[in-house]
């Protein structure tokens, strides 16, 4: 198969490009969520997107907060944002934020107003950003716009076997033409950190991703209230056949292909700045705090293969699964959208499994609504490093 | 292509993974090297189930497992060719 050099997306000010053309209505701490709600039932057309928290948070925590807020307005998925947030000083920092990238944001804050006047105040900025955004029109774009994160979740030996060796086949194929790409899941690399690390493009990136692994590991050994030994791989794992951590590892790596070098090492929700290729970014492993990561750091579609069947989704990245168990496809079918499992059966192989994946990432990026689109999966979960004051 | 019995990843590979329900004793399997769409052929001396390895040599103990190409652990007891590889005649590097 030859690779589309185009799809039909939404080019933005600041020449980033989406695949979809949300208008989202974001409340900065957790308090604000009713009143942002009530704009998002108010005007139809616009996302609001709950969360649980923003106050009296601090240091690095706090930062990373900020990067997964501002960020998500920023994503190049989102055409305007309507702000809401208890006070205005961290209102304002958030819109002015948001502001840099060139597209509609404008802050509402409820202190000395009160949720049903802001409702009012806002829904009135919402209804005129989502009729703004529904002019935008799709128009040509080339391949290299697109910006694609991967993950997988509820895994199972079809997992290491099929589904993640198609993703592979994708990086491996999608990389020379200038995409850019996504991988994480700090805790699951455990087993094939050296491995991970040789993958590295130099000896700074290598360097920087066994310095994040060890800071993971060294944060797990102090936390830990049993040997890990007993719990990697799971009880689960072990009876689905997998022996080792390693094993487990290993199948887990094989979503970056086999030829891909990852050019840099990214903070949570940090916005790659190394040009085209494939990033590593440290997340957590759980499905809806890595998406949530990656779609802040600006990528703009999501690809997840899953074994036993996981449904999440996000509210603004398309989450495309795909599955090589043949019992999830057909019981779980409303939530895979791509079938790989014929690879088991050897009536198809990686390359054409990877050659599908393209072609539904493709039309996802051209339109096309995802399973978890379509069942509302929305999940949008801030990632928390520890309390907060 | 015809109905496969095991995957191989790797070419380097000395386990296959069991693709069917369960290998049964003394039944002939054939094994895809999806690498380079190879097929080999391999008996099984026990019954494996789905998702579990097979190995495709002897190992004695301290020899290591080769899967997707990379070393995924030691063996701790002797495993025949055609045996079942799991928890029981195999441990990570790691602890």
């Amino acid at each position: 198969m030859s690779i589309p050099k185009t799809f039909m997306g939404f080019k933005r000010e600041n020449g980033r490009v989406g695949i979809r053309n949300h208008v989202i209505i974001l409340p900065v701490d957790d308090i604000s969520n009713a009143c942002a709600e009530a704009i998002g039932n108010n005007i139809k057309g616009t996302v609001a997107i709950p969360h649980s928290y923003g106050r009296l948070q601090f240091g690095k925590d706090l930062e990373l907060f900020f990067r997964t807020i501002i960020g998500t307005g920023k994503n190049p998925n989102v055409a305007a944002v309507i702000v809401v947030g208890i006070e205005p000083k961290w209102t304002k920092k958030v819109v002015d934020e948001i502001a840099k990238t060139g597209k509609p944001v404008e802050g509402f804050s409820i202190e000395g107003l009160g949720d049903i006047e802001t409702t009012m105040k806002a829904s009135k900025k919402a209804q005129e950003f989502v009729q703004w955004a529904s002019e935008k029109q799709r128009t040509e774009c080339s391949i290299s716009d697109l910006w694609i994160a991967v993950k997988c979740g509820e895994s199972d030996t079809t997992s290491g076997l099929a589904s993640n060796p198609a993703v592979g086949n994708l990086m491996d194929k999608l990389e020379p033409h200038g995409v850019h790409l996504c991988f994480g899941e700090t805790s699951e690399i455990t087993g094939a950190e050296k491995v991970c690390a040789a993958r590295g493009k130099d000896e700074d990136a290598k360097k920087k991703f066994l310095k994040t692994w060890n800071n993971y590991n060294n944060f797990i050994l102090e936390n830990k209230t049993n040997d890990l030994s007993e719990s990697q791989p799971t009880a689960g794992n072990i009876k689905g056949g997998l022996t080792t951590i390693e094993e487990k590892a290993f199948g887990n790596l094989q979503k970056i292909g086999k030829k891909v070098k990852y050019v840099d090492v990214l903070e949570p929700a940090e916005e790659p700045k190394n040009g085209k290729g494939l990033y590593f970014m440290d997340t957590s492993s759980a499905a809806a705090e890595c998406v949530t990561l990656q779609a802040a750091a600006g990528f703009t579609v999501h690809i997840f293969p899953t074994g036993q069947g996981n449904v999440v989704g996000n509210p603004i990245e398309p989450v495309i699964k795909l599955t090589a168990n043949p019992k999830t496809a057909s019981t779980m079918s409303e939530h895979i959208d791509l079938d790989v499992s014929k690879i088991l059966k050897r009536e198809m192989n990686l390359s054409q499994a990877g050659d599908a994946l393209i072609d539904i990432t493709v039309k996802t990026a051209n339109g096309r609504i995802t399973c978890a689109e379509s069942l509302g999966h929305k999940e949008f979960v801030i990632t928390k490093l520890y309390r907060s004051a | 292509m015809s109905q496969t019995d095991l995957i191989i990843h790797d070419e380097k590979d000395n386990v296959a993974v069991v693709v069917i329900e369960k290998t049964s004793k003394n039944q002939e399997c054939v094994g895809w090297i999806m690498e380079n769409d190879k097929t080999i052929k391999i008996k099984s001396i026990n019954e494996i189930p789905l998702g579990h390895k097979i190995a495709l040599q002897d190992f004695k103990e301290g020899d290591t497992i080769l899967k997707y190409g990379h070393d995924i652990g030691k063996v701790v007891a002797p495993i025949k060719k055609g045996d079942h590889v799991h928890v029981h005649n195999v441990k990570t590097k790691k602890w």
